[in-house]
C-alpha cells in the first residue's frame, strides 16, 4: 500500500498478512501474556547494577565534591558537560520522529515513534543529572529558577546556562506530555486488554477514561498534532541553545556563530544512531521484524548519512575558519586539535562520524542489519568524542599558554557517565516490559483494511 | 540477684593477686575490703543486720527486699501492648528530637573591662620586629587583629626590608600557627618537664664545670644577635674551655675565607647597585637571596627604569645554574662551576686586575669574545662598574671579584666593605667539621645546640648524625622535633621569632630588637633563656636578657632608657652608636692596600695551572632551596606551594640538568594528563661513592654536564607537610666542597616520577603576552605606545561606555622591574587566606593562589630569555566572567572591580571558561582548613574563608580599599594616592606592582598606565582590563647582540 511506486525495491513498512488483532496481539502480548524473557531480567539486572554504581558515585560526589572529578582550571567542564550535550543530543531523535515527521505525513515513523519518545525522555533525564551534578554547591541548583525569594535576586538571564535550563525544562515537559498523549489509547487497549485487576487499576488509571469514542478520536488527534506543532520548534530549540553555552562565552573553539546548526545536525544524528542501537536488537528479541522492518532501518541510515555530512561540513567550516579568521587563537585550536595531546581523539572523531557513515551510501550496506547496527555504535560513540574535542580540547589551550593544562577523566568521572548509561537502559527495561512499544492504534491505522472505509491516503 | 552479690564482683577482682602490687592499687583493694558486704563477709565473722525487721526476717521484710517501689506506689504492670508500644516509641522519637533543642554549653563573651592600650576591637595594628634567616635580619611589621599576628608586612625604616618583605618573610606566619611545631618537652621522644630538664642538664653542667668546660660543646645557627652572643661569651668565661660552633647550611664560608685572603679579617661586603651602571654577577644571585636581597632588588629595579632622565644599568651574569639574577640580566653565559675560575681570571686580566690567568691564552676560551666586551664594558664605567662573587663559589672567586673592583675603583663607590656582622664570623664549614671529630673521638659528653637541624642538614661526610651518638648528653632546642631532636636526650621547643624578645642586624650592620606579638602557643625557650640556664642564671625572661643588654650597652638607665628603648622597639631599629659603623671607604681602601701584596699573591693563579680539564662526568651544583631554603621551611604549605620561581615546580625537589645533556642521556619530561603534571626520568647521582636517586627536571638555562640540586627536601620528620616530599640532596654533600662536586656520574634508572607544576607550558607560542623591547628600541619609538604593529586603544562595543564618576581602581605591572621572586604570592596567600591543595591537587591544576607568576622563556634553550609576568585578575571593564554566571554571583562594582560573591557562588565555573586570563581558582574541593584550631587564628578576620563548591579570585584586596575609604571618609576626603597598597604591591621589592585610582590624572598609577609602555593583555579582546602592563625593556650590549 505505501510503496512509492517508483522504487519497488523499497521494502515495505509493515510486513503484509497482518490484521488488527494480530498487530494487537502481538505488541500487547509483550506486556500482557508473554513470559518475561529471562534475558529481559539479566538485562534490567545488569543495566540497574551499573545505575547503582552511578548512585555510589552521585553520593560520593554530593559528600567531597566535585573535586573527585578530573576536573580542573582550564578545563573546568569535562565528562559533565560532555555527558549532558550527549546525552541531549540523543534525545532529539525521539521529538523529531514523532513531531516533525508526523507533520511531513511520514507514516514510517509510526514504528519507531514511541520508543524513540521514550528514549528521549529517558535521556532527557539522564542529561538533567548533569548541570546540578556538576555544580561546586549543587544543593543550591534552585537557584537557578527564576522563583521568588527573601534575597530578592533573579537569575542572571544574560547567561546561557539560564537559557538552558528553560531550554531543556521546556523540553523535558513538552516531551513527557507528548509521548504521554501519545500513550493513552494504547493504555486504554492495555486496560481491556490486562488479565490482572492490578494492570487493569494501573493501566486504567493512565488510560484516563479512554473509551476510544469518536469525541475521543477527534480530540485525541487535535491534542497530538497541537502537541508535535509545539513541539517541533524545541527540537531546534534545545540544542540552539546548549550550543549557545558555547557560542556565547570567548573561548576559541567555543566563539563560533556556526554553532547552533551544527549541534542541531549533531544532535539528530546521534538520536537516530541510539534509535538505531535500540531498534536493531530489540526487533530480534521480540520478534518484531513486522513491524520494524527494513524500509525504517533503511530511512534511518539515510537521515544519519544526511546528518552526518551536516556535521561533517560543521568540521570543515571549524577547520576553514581557523584559517579564514587571521584569528592566531582559533588557528592555534584547530592545529592543536589535529596535532596536540588530543589529536588521536580528534582523528577518532573524523573517523566515527565523518568517514565511517560514507558506508551508508551503499545499498548493501544498508542492508545488512548487523553493520548498521555498528555504525550506529560508531555515531554515538563519535558524537561522544565530538563533545570531547569540543569541550576539553578548546579549554585544555585558550589564551595564556602559562594556563594550559591537561584533562584526564577520573575513576569517579567514569562511574557517573557509566551510571547514566545505567539508569537509561533501566528505564528503558522498565517500559519494554510495561508498555507498549510500538503504538499498537497507530501500526493498526497503517494497515490496507484502515484504508478501506478510512480517507484517502492517494495523495502521498 | 541482690546488689551485693554485685558488689562484691569487683572487690574479688581487686583483690586478685598481681592487680594490686603497685602502691596504690594496694591501697585500694586494703580500702575495699575494709567495706565489704554482710554476704561477703558472711564467712568472715559477724553479720551485720540493718533493722529488726531484718533480723527478725518477717514477710513483709522480704517483700519489702524484693519491691523496688513501696507498697503505696502504683506499678505500671499493664504488658507492653502494641498500641502502648507505638505510643512510646512516638514519644521517645519526639523527645529524642527535643534533645536537639537542649541548651548550648555555656560560652563566656569577656568584654575588655580594661581596654589594652592603643586597641580598638576590629582595627589591626602594627607592632616592629624582625626575622633573621642565616645571620641577616629582614626588619617587619607584623599585623595584629586582636593580638593575632595575622600578616607580615615589611618595615620600611628597616634597610634590610625597606617595605618590602620575601616569600619568607610573609610565609613566618604560617610557621607560626603550624600545628605540627613542638608542643612539649621531650626525653628520649617521651613527653617529660622543665623542671626533669634542669634536674639532668644542672648535673651535667656541674660535671662540665669541674673540667673547666671540657666536653661541653654550643652548636648554634650563626648568631647575629648581640645579646645572644653577649650571653654565649659570657657563657663560655664561666667554662673556659668549652667551645662555641656554629653552622648554618646555606653559610657565606667562601667570602669569609676570601676576606681572609684579601683584608686579612672578616668583612662584611655590601653593594650599592643604585650606583652601578654595569655589574658583572660571577654566579651571584642577588636577587633572589643572601644578605640585603631586598635592598638589591629595590635598588636594582631602580636602575632598570627608563622614563626620566634615568640611566639604565647593565647586567652581566654568568653562573652555574638558572637563577632569576641571570634571568634578568642582560646578557647572560651559563657555565659549569669547574670554569668559573678560569672566566674569572681572564675577567681579571681583561680589566688588568690581579689573578689574572697567564698560562691559558685567553681566545682558548669559548667565551673569550662575551668576556672581552662584557670587561671593555665594565672598564669604560670606572667607579660605577661592581662585580659580584655569589656565595656558593670559592674564595678565590670572591678574592678575584674583590681586586677586580679595586681595580675598577669600585670601592667606596658601588662597593663598600664594613666589618662583619656576624657576633664571631668562623669558618662554619671547618667548625662543624671540627665538632665532628671530636664527636668522633668521644670529647664531647655536653652538646647543647641551639636551633638548628645537623642531622639533616649537614654535608654527608661529617656523619653527623652517626657521631652524635658518642655524644653523652645531647640537648636540642629547637621548633619541630626533627631529624636531630629524634637522636637527642632532650628536645626542648624553641619559640618563634613572633613570640620572643630578642635583638638582630641587618647585613649593613643595623641593629633591631625583635618583638614578640603573641605569647607562645605553644610553651617552648627562647636561646636566650637557654643560654642564660647554662650559665647558671636564674630563670630570667628573655625580655629582661635583652633589656639589660641594651641598658648596658646604651649605659644610661632610667626615663632615657625607657625612651630610647621604646623608640627601637617602635621603629624596628635601633639607631645607635654602637649600632651601625661601617668601615669608611677609606678605610677599606688603606686596608686592602696594605694588604694589596698580599692579596694580589693568594689570587694568583697557582704555578701548576690546573687547567680544568673537562672532566668526564657530570658537575653537581647544589643551592637552596627557592621556597624552602636549607630545610627549614619543608613543613610550610605556603613555601612547599609556591612555584619555584624558574621551574614553576611545587612540592618537590629535582635534579636540573640541561636540554642537551638531557638529550644525550636520553631522559625527558613528560607532560602528564592531569593537568599540572609532568613524568619525568628518575636518575641515580653518583658521587665520591654516594649514591642518590631524583627525578630530573630539563632545565632551559642550565649549563651543560651540571646537574643543579637544591637543598631542603627528603625531610623525614619535617611534619605532616613536609615529610617525604623530594629528596635529600644534603647525602651528597660534602664539606670539603660544599657547593659543587665535579667528577659525579648520572645515570638513568628507568623509573619515573611525577612531578607537580603550575606551568607546563613554556612558550608565548608567538603571541603577544610579555612585550620587550631593547633600550634602544625604546629611546627610538619614543612615545609610540610599546608593541605599536599591534595597535592598542579602546574598541567598539555594542553597549555604551559605563561612567565611573568616583574612584575608579587600576593597577599598573612593571614587566622591566619585576625579577619574577614570588614574594607577592605568598603575600596574597596569607592576606586573603588562600588555601593549600596538596601535591596531588596541583598535579591536577587546581593550585589556588590568586596571583601567579608566568614565566616563558624565548630563544634557544640552552640560554634562552626569560620574560616573568604576574597574573592576577584584570578587573576587566566588560568582565567577561560576568555575563555568563547564571546566579550573578560575579558583579561589577561602581568603582570598576569585578567582585566575587562567595555565598551567591553556586560553582559552575563559567566564569573561569570565560576568563581569558585563566585567573579564577575553584574550590573543587573543602581546601580550607576548617577544623585545625590553630590555624583558625591566623586567618585574617576580614576575608571571607571560602568553603568547596565556590569560584574565588583576586578582589585587588577590596578589604584594603574598605578600610582606607572608612578612614577617607571619617576625614571628609578622597582617599589619597597611595593610601591603599595591596598585599602583592607591599611585598615587590622592586616596586614592580602600583594600585591606585585611575580617575585621578595624578596618581602614580595613571601616570605610569599614560606612558608609552603600558599594554593591556589580550588587548585585542576588548574585555578592558584595569591591571596593565609596562613592557620589559632590555639594555643589551650592541657589541654582544651579533653574537
Amino acid at each position: 500500500m505505501q510503496e512509492p511506486s517508483g522504487d519497488q525495491r523499497q521494502p515495505p513498512v509493515i510486513e503484509p498478512g497482518h490484521t488488527f488483532g494480530t498487530i494487537t496481539e502481538k505488541i500487547g502480548s509483550i506486556v500482557l501474556t508473554r513470559r518475561t524473557p529471562p534475558a529481559w531480567f539479566f538485562g534490567f539486572a545488569l543495566s540497574f547494577g551499573i545505575m547503582m554504581v552511578g548512585l555510589y558515585a552521585i553520593g560520593y560526589l554530593l559528600i567531597r565534591g566535585v573535586g573527585i572529578w578530573g576536573e580542573n582550571i582550564p578545563v573546568g567542564w569535562a565528562f559533565d558537560i560532555i555527558n549532558f550535550v550527549w546525552w541531549i543530543g540523543i534525545g532529539h531523535a525521539g521529538t523529531l520522529i514523532s513531531a516533525i515527521l508526523l507533520l511531513l505525513r511520514q507514516d514510517w515513523r509510526t514504528s519507531i515513534n514511541r520508543f524513540a519518545e521514550a528514549m528521549t525522555l529517558f535521556a532527557v533525564a539522564c542529561a538533567a543529572l548533569y548541570p546540578v551534578l556538576h555544580l561546586g554547591r549543587p544543593w543550591l541548583a534552585y537557584w537557578l529558577f527564576p522563583y521568588p525569594n527573601t534575597m530578592g535576586m533573579w537569575p542572571q538571564f544574560r547567561s546561557p546556562l539560564i537559557w538552558d535550563v528553560f531550554a531543556v525544562s521546556t523540553y523535558a515537559t513538552v516531551s513527557l506530555l507528548f509521548w504521554f498523549v501519545g500513550l493513552i489509547p494504547d493504555l486504554a487497549t492495555l486496560r481491556d486488554r490486562a488479565r490482572s485487576r492490578f494492570g487493569r487499576v494501573v493501566y486504567g488509571i493512565f488510560a484516563m477514561g479512554w473509551r476510544g469514542s469518536a469525541r475521543h478520536w477527534h480530540r485525541y488527534e487535535i491534542a497530538y498534532l497541537l502537541l508535535a506543532g509545539l513541539a517541533t520548534p524545541l527540537v531546534v530549540s534545545v540544542h540552539t541553545v546548549v550550543s549557545l553555552d558555547f557560542a556565547a562565552s570567548i573561548v576559541p573553539g567555543w566563539h563560533a556563530t556556526m554553532f547552533p546548526p551544527y549541534f542541531v545536525a549533531g544532535a539528530i544524528y546521534s538520536g537516530f544512531a541510539m534509535v538505531m542501537t535500540l531498534a536493531i536488537p530489540l526487533r530480534y528479541a521480540y520478534g518484531l521484524q513486522d513491524f520494524i522492518t527494513m524500509r525504517h532501518l533503511h530511512n534511518m541510515a539515510k537521515v544519519m548519512l544526511a546528518t552526518g555530512l551536516i556535521v561533517a561540513y560543521g568540521y570543515m567550516m571549524e577547520v576553514f575558519m581557523g584559517w579564514y579568521s587571521g584569528n592566531p587563537y582559533e588557528e592555534y585550536l584547530v592545529l592543536n586539535r589535529m596535532r596536540g595531546p588530543y589529536a588521536p581523539l580528534y582523528w577518532a572523531l573524523i573517523g566515527c562520524n565523518v568517514l565511517t557513515p560514507q558506508l551508508l551510501w551503499f545499498r548493501r550496506v544498508r542492508d545488512n542489519v548487523v553493520l548498521l547496527f555498528v555504525l550506529s555504535i560508531v555515531v554515538n560513540v563519535g558524537m561522544w568524542l565530538e563533545r570531547f574535542v569540543i569541550i576539553v580540547t578548546s579549554l585544555h589551550r585558550d589564551f595564556l599558554p602559562s594556563s594550559w593544562g591537561m584533562f584526564t577523566p577520573t575513576v569517579w568521572d567514569w562511574a557517573t557517565f557509566v551510571g547514566t548509561i545505567g539508569l537509561f537502559l533501566s528505564l528503558l527495561f522498565l517500559f519494554i516490559r510495561f508498555l507498549p512499544m510500538i503504538s499498537i492504534f497507530e501500526m493498526r491505522t497503517i494497515l490496507p483494511q484502515a484504508e478501506v472505509d478510512g480517507h484517502a491516503p492517494e495523495g502521498d | 540477684m541482690s546488689h551485693h552479690d554485685r558488689q562484691s564482683e569487683p572487690l574479688v577482682q581487686i583483690t586478685h593477686p598481681g592487680v594490686g602490687e603497685d602502691s596504690t592499687g594496694g591501697r585500694k583493694s586494703r580500702r575495699l575490703e575494709a567495706c565489704a558486704t554482710p554476704e561477703a563477709g558472711a564467712n568472715a565473722g559477724k553479720q551485720y543486720w540493718r533493722g529488726l525487721e531484718e533480723l527478725a526476717e518477717t514477710p513483709e521484710f522480704l517483700q519489702f527486699l524484693q519491691r523496688e517501689f513501696p507498697q503505696q506506689a502504683s506499678e505500671w504492670n499493664d504488658p507492653v501492648g502494641r498500641r502502648m508500644f507505638l505510643r512510646l516509641m512516638a514519644a521517645s522519637l519526639g523527645l529524642a528530637g527535643l534533645g536537639g533543642c537542649s541548651t548550648q554549653p555555656a560560652e563566656h563573651i569577656v568584654p575588655y573591662v580594661k581596654q589594652p592600650e592603643e586597641t580598638i576591637p576590629g582595627k589591626p595594628l602594627f607592632f616592629a620586629t624582625a626575622m633573621t634567616l642565616s645571620g641577616v635580619a629582614t626588619g617587619l611589621l607584623a599585623r595584629s587583629n586582636e593580638g593575632r599576628p595575622t600578616k607580615i608586612e615589611g618595615n620600611a625604616r628597616h634597610p634590610g626590608s625597606l617595605g618590602a618583605t620575601d616569600s619568607f618573610c610573609q610565609a613566618a606566619i604560617l610557621e607560626l600557627y603550624d600545628p605540627d611545631r613542638s608542643q612539649a618537652i621531650r626525653y628520649r621522644g617521651e613527653i617529660s618537664s622543665w623542671s626533669s630538664f634542669l634536674a639532668e642538664a644542672r648535673s651535667a653542667l656541674e660535671a662540665a664545670g669541674s673540667r673547666q668546660g671540657a666536653g661541653l660543646r654550643l652548636l648554634t645557627e650563626t648568631v647575629v644577635s648581640p645579646t645572644l652572643a653577649d650571653q654565649i661569651q659570657a657563657l663560655l668565661k664561666t667554662y673556659p674551655t668549652a667551645k662555641w660552633h656554629q653552622y648554618d647550611p646555606i653559610h657565606r664560608d667562601s667570602a669569609r675565607r676570601a676576606a681572609a685572603m684579601v683584608f686579612g679579617r672578616p668583612v662584611n661586603t655590601i653593594f650599592h647597585f643604585d650606583r652601578a651602571d654595569r655589574i658583572l654577577s660571577l654566579d651571584a644571585d642577588f636577587l633572589s637571596g643572601g644578605p640585603g636581597t631586598l635592598q638589591y632588588v629595590r635598588q636594582f629595579a631602580g636602575r632598570r627604569r627608563v622614563e626620566g632622565d634615568n640611566k639604565m644599568n647593565r647586567l652581566y651574569a654568568v653562573e652555574c645554574t638558572a637563577t632569576l639574577t641571570g634571568a634578568a640580566a642582560d646578557h647572560r653565559l651559563a657555565v659549569a662551576p669547574s670554569e668559573m675560575e678560569e672566566i674569572a681570571r681572564l675577567f681579571a686580566a681583561a680589566l688588568g686586575s690581579a689573578g689574572a690567568a697567564k698560562e691559558t691564552p685567553p681566545s682558548a676560551n669559548r667565551h673569550a669574545r662575551w668576556i672581552q666586551t662584557a670587561a671593555e664594558d665594565l672598564a669604560k664605567h670606572p667607579g660605577s662598574s661592581l662585580v659580584v662573587a655569589g656565595d656558593q663559589q670559592p674564595p678565590i672567586i670572591h678574592a678575584l671579584a674583590h681586586m677586580m673592583n679595586q681595580r675598577l675603583n669600585s670601592v667606596g663607590a658601588t662597593v663598600t666593605v664594613t666589618d662583619p656582622v656576624e657576633a664571631s664570623p668562623i669558618d662554619q664549614i671547618e667548625s662543624l667539621g671540627e665538632l665532628s671529630a671530636a664527636m668522633e673521638a668521644g670529647q664531647v659528653e655536653l652538646l647543647v645546640m641551639l636551633g638548628g637541624n645537623p642531622v639533616y642538614n649537614t654535608p654527608a661526610d661529617l656523619k653527623f648524625g652517626e657521631r652524635l651518638g658518642k655524644v653523652t648528653l645531647r640537648i636540642h632546642l629547637s621548633q619541630y622535633h626533627d631529624e636531630t631532636s629524634e637522636l637527642c636526650h632532650w628536645h626542648i621547643p624553641q619559640v618563634h621569632f613572633l613570640e620572643s624578645w630578642s635583638d638582630t642586624r641587618a647585613f649593613n650592620g643595623m641593629f633591631s630588637v625583635v618583638q614578640p606579638l603573641i605569647e607562645p602557643l605553644y610553651g617552648g625557650r627562647s636561646a636566650h633563656q637557654m643560654v642564660a640556664f647554662l650559665a647558671g642564671q636564674a630563670e630570667r625572661s628573655d625580655y629582661e636578657i635583652v633589656r639589660d643588654y641594651w641598658k648596658k650597652q646604651w649605659s644610661v638607665s632610667g626615663d632615657t632608657f625607657e625612651r630610647r628603648w621604646r623608640q627601637a622597639v617602635h621603629d624596628g631599629i635601633v639607631e645607635s652608636r654602637t649600632g651601625f659603623q661601617p668601615v669608611g671607604p677609606s678605610t677599606a681602601q688603606k686596608e686592602s692596600t696594605g694588604q694589596a701584596a698580599g692579596a694580589t699573591a693568594a689570587v694568583s693563579p697557582p704555578k701548576q695551572s690546573a687547567s680544568p680539564s673537562p672532566s668526564s662526568g657530570f658537575e653537581i651544583v647544589f643551592r637552596p632551596d627557592p621556597t624552602i631554603y636549607d630545610g627549614r621551611f619543608a613543613n610550610n604549605g605556603w613555601l612547599q606551594e609556591l612555584p619555584k620561581p624558574l621551574t614553576k615546580l611545587t612540592w618537590d625537589n629535582a635534579a636540573m640538568i640541561s636540554p642537551a645533556s638531557a638529550e644525550r642521556l636520553g631522559l625527558s619530561n613528560r607532560l602528564g594528563g592531569r593537568g599540572g603534571e609532568y613524568i619525568v626520568d628518575v636518575v641515580e647521582l653518583e658521587a665520591g661513592g654516594r649514591k642518590l636517586r631524583a627525578p630530573v627536571w630539563i632545565l632551559a638555562g642550565q649549563p651543560d654536564n651540571c646537574v643543579t640540586i637544591h637543598l631542603g627536601y627528603g625531610r623525614r620528620r619535617a611534619g605532616r607537610v613536609g615529610n617525604g616530599a623530594g629528596f635529600n640532596a644534603y647525602l651528597l654533600q660534602t664539606s670539603d666542597s660544599p657547593w659543587s662536586i665535579s667528577g659525579a656520574s648520572v645515570r638513568k634508572t628507568g623509573e619515573t616520577f611525577r612531578l607537580a607544576s603550575t606551568q607546563v607550558h613554556q612558550s608565548m607560542e608567538g603571541r603577544d603576552l610579555v612585550r620587550s623591547q631593547t633600550l634602544n628600541e625604546y629611546q627610538q619609538q619614543g612615545s609610540q605606545p610599546a608593541g605599536s604593529a599591534h595597535a592598542s586603544g579602546q574598541h567598539d562595543s555594542l553597549y555604551p561606555p559605563v561612567d565611573y564618576p568616583g574612584y575608579a581602581w587600576g593597577m599598573a605591572v612593571d614587566l622591566n622591574t619585576c625579577i619574577g621572586c614570588s614574594g607577592c604570592v605568598v603575600a596574597c596567600q596569607s592576606e586573603n587566606n588562600i588555601p593549600i591543595v596538596g601535591k596531588e591537587q596541583v598535579a591536577r591544576s587546581r593550585e589556588m593562589h590568586w596571583l601567579r607568576i608566568d614565566r616563558y622563556y624565548e630563544g634557544p634553550p640552552d640560554n634562552p630569555s626569560v620574560a616573568f609576568q604576574p597574573v592576577l585578575c584584570m578587573h576587566c571593564e566588560n568582565a567577561p566572567c560576568e555575563v555568563v554566571c547564571p546566579v550573578a554571583a560575579t558583579v561589577h562594582s561602581a568603582e570598576g572591580l569585578n567582585d566575587m560573591v562567595y555565598n551567591r557562588c553556586v560553582g559552575t565555573r563559567y566564569c573561569s571558561h570565560n576568563c581569558p586570563y585563566k585567573v579564577r581558582r575553584f574550590n573543587f574541593l573543602l581546601y580550607s582548613d576548617w577544623e585545625t584550631p590553630s590555624l583558625k587564628l591566623m586567618r585574617n578576620p576580614e576575608v571571607t574563608v571560602r568553603s568547596r563548591g565556590v569560584m574565588e579570585k583576586c578582589s585587588y584586596c577590596v578589604q584594603r580599599i574598605a578600610s582606607a575609604r572608612i578612614e577617607s571618609e571619617k576625614d571628609g576626603r578622597r582617599i589619597r594616592d597611595g593610601e591603599i597598597v595591596t598585599a602583592c604591591q607591599a611585598a615587590c621589592p622592586a616596586e614592580a606592582i602600583v594600585f591606585g585610582d585611575i580617575n585621578d590624572p595624578n596618581s602614580r598609577v595613571a601616570k605610569l598606565k599614560a606612558g608609552s609602555r603600558n599594554y593591556s593583555l589580550l588587548d585585542e579582546l576588548n574585555v578592558r582590563p584595569r591591571t596593565t602592563y609596562l613592557a620589559a625593556v632590555r639594555n643589551p650590549n650592541p657589541d654582544l647582540e651579533t653574537g
